[in-house]
């Protein structure tokens, strides 16, 4: 890529001007981003290390060694969620990535009717989050809501199911949301992989008389790896780090049975106000995810070159 | 084609496939207008039932009555979101610029920088936020809501305007510079204009971006009924034993019903704004 910058300085060179360096102009039109993510990303990344050594609350602040992460590491609890979160990220994302290739491949089908069908896939996606949790919400509610109506009345339960009351059906509930949140963009991600492959695979393979799941299993797949490999490490960042979702529905419970890492962290950096308590688990966070990405990345890599050398 | 050609029984299936895949993503839509549509006296009766022959538009004409802010709430939600996209843009077009064309030292550190942001949500980071805002005199305004919104936006926003911008010939660019045209100038009255088809889906997505996101930092860092978007605007009539439901579903989907209706309309950018990025690669 260096070379690229070749031509418009030789460009300016012939104009006979002195131009500005292009490195200055360069940070010179970088300089907006920088401030914004300087401001709101890096520097508030920095102050939370800090903070996490710290007993701050409203009040002030001391410093106070490793103490917070030594409280932190204590608590039995605290495995406990980070072993639900990753289960909470692992689940939904598969589940994601599995409804999505199979939406995705239905609306790539050609039957009539397909391009409104993609339309119809895509309302969860550009509505707020938080609208659409909304509505499951109604729909999990023990007394009239859609789900437990719907299971009474094909005799599966006998009275009312709060879906949301018990832990089990809660955390599984709040699944099935995010799922419901993440798939349409997964789909439309998917669907435009699949048709940038190219149909000359596909041709040559059915006149050597590959059938169609043949052609799925050793073309398609193949050919979109990249992108489903991708599309998994953004939506397990994004679903590791879901907030609104479960706050909305279950506000981290019942009895904790729905607190991931990021509820546990609001909860107490915001609503308990122990910043410092707060702040550790953050980091904790960042380090988990950073590891995770980087150990993904790295897997990502290898498929690539696998799948990416034809 | 022929290797595409589908006998009956295989189009039957697909249709029966795709009918449920569709029904899973819209249920909630639907039952929330079929609750929309109820009055609340029966939506709370003993048995549930799917149909009934009592339906009505009465929860539209009480839900602003009961949510008085609610016509504020939807011009709230629609400004912040226009608002941190029309901020990111100031930022994402200029230095996608830089990283599609110009050579610098940190070049692809920085880029991979910017990247390594996705990693971050403003949930980790509330707490110094918090702070900042706090110190700018920033909390409880429309800017609370806005600024974290825009940071977390512009590193998908560069990635995604950079591919883009990669594609112009730029050859029309040296042409600018030998008529003796400055690297500003060029940048704003020839790669601008042409980059417009990539800057209207960047934005797209962008807006997307911001307008589904807006719980957190809105119940976080503000607390002002009147500049409440949307989402923290309802929120707070939610999941009381004495809320009307109908009234909250009606509310709801009034509320997204400009900007659906919208995006209906730029269906062909979306879904290319939200995909330039993953068929790149």
């Amino acid at each position: 890529m260096a070379d690229t910058a070749e031509p418009l300085g030789a460009a300016a060179m012939l104009s006979g001007r002195k131009p500005m360096p292009e490195s200055w102009f360069a940070w010179m039109l970088i300089a907006p981003a920088l401030v914004f993510i300087g401001f709101i990303v890096a520097w508030p990344l920095v102050e939370t290390i800090r903070l996490s050594f710290t007993n701050a609350t409203l009040g002030g602040e001391d410093y106070v060694g490793v103490e917070n992460y030594a409280k932190l590491f204590a608590d039995p609890k605290f495995y406990q969620t980070v072993g639900r979160t990753f289960y909470w990220m692992v689940l939904a994302v598969s589940l994601k990535l599995v409804v999505g290739l199979i939406g995705a491949t239905l609306l790539n089908a050609a039957i009539p009717g397909k391009a409104l069908f993609r339309i119809l896939v895509m309302p969860p996606w550009v509505i707020p989050v938080a609208i659409g949790v909304i509505g499951w919400k109604w729909m999990y509610n023990g007394y009239f809501g859609l789900i437990s109506g719907l299971l009474q009345e094909f005799g599966l339960v006998d009275g009312r199911v709060a879906l949301l009351a018990t832990k089990t059906s809660a955390f599984y509930s709040a699944i099935a949301t995010d799922v419901w949140v993440g798939t349409p963009m997964v789909t439309l991600f998917l669907l435009a992989a699949m048709q940038g492959v190219s149909r000359d695979l596909y041709e040559a393979a059915w006149v050597d008389g590959a059938g169609r799941w043949y052609r799925f299993r050793r073309i398609t797949i193949p050919q979109i790896m990249p992108v489903i490999v991708s599309m998994a490490l953004l939506s397990a960042i994004w679903t590791f780090n879901s907030f609104e979702i479960i706050w909305i529905l279950t506000e981290g419970g019942p009895r904790g049975a729905t607190t991931t890492l990021i509820i546990d962290t609001y909860k107490v950096a915001i609503s308990a106000q122990r910043f410092g308590e707060g702040a550790a688990r953050a980091v904790v966070i960042v380090v988990l995810l950073a590891v995770f990405s980087l150990a993904y990345l790295f897997v990502l890599n290898k498929v690539n070159r696998h799948y990416g050398a034809k | 084609m022929m290797m595409d050609r589908l006998n009956h029984w295989q189009k039957i299936g697909l249709y029966i496939a795709t009918f449920f895949f569709l029904l899973y993503i819209l249920m909630p839509f639907i039952e929330m207008f079929r609750v929309s549509l109820r009055p609340m006296s029966h939506l709370m009766t003993a048995d549930f039932t799917w149909w009934s022959d009592d339906f009505s538009w009465q929860a539209y004409r009480d839900m602003w009555k009961t949510v008085p802010l609610l016509g504020r709430y939807i011009v709230n939600s629609i400004f912040i979101a226009s608002a941190v996209t029309a901020l990111t843009m100031v930022a994402v077009v200029p230095a996608a610029y830089a990283y599609a064309r110009l050579d610098f030292p940190f070049r692809s550190l920085s880029l991979g920088g910017f990247l390594a942001v996705n990693m971050f949500t403003g949930a980790v980071l509330l707490i110094p936020l918090y702070r900042v805002l706090r110190s700018l005199g920033m909390l409880n305004t429309y800017w609370a809501m806005i600024i974290p919104g825009v940071a977390f936006l512009i590193p998908t926003g560069i990635w995604l305007l950079r591919s883009y911008l990669e594609k112009i010939p730029r050859e029309l660019e040296e042409a600018a510079y030998v008529d003796g045209a400055s690297r500003m100038y060029t940048l704003r009255r020839v790669v601008i204009p042409l980059a417009v088809p990539g800057l209207i889906v960047v934005a797209t997505s962008v807006f997307i971006g911001a307008y589904a996101q807006q719980f957190l930092f809105a119940i976080t860092f503000n607390n002002v009924r009147e500049l409440q978007p949307l989402p923290a605007g309802l929120f707070e009539f939610i999941g009381y034993q004495d809320t009307t439901w109908n009234e909250m579903m009606a509310a709801a989907l009034t509320g997204v019903l400009p900007v659906m209706l919208f995006f209906l309309f730029l269906q062909k950018y979306l879904v290319a704004g939200l995909t330039a990025g993953a068929v790149k690669e």
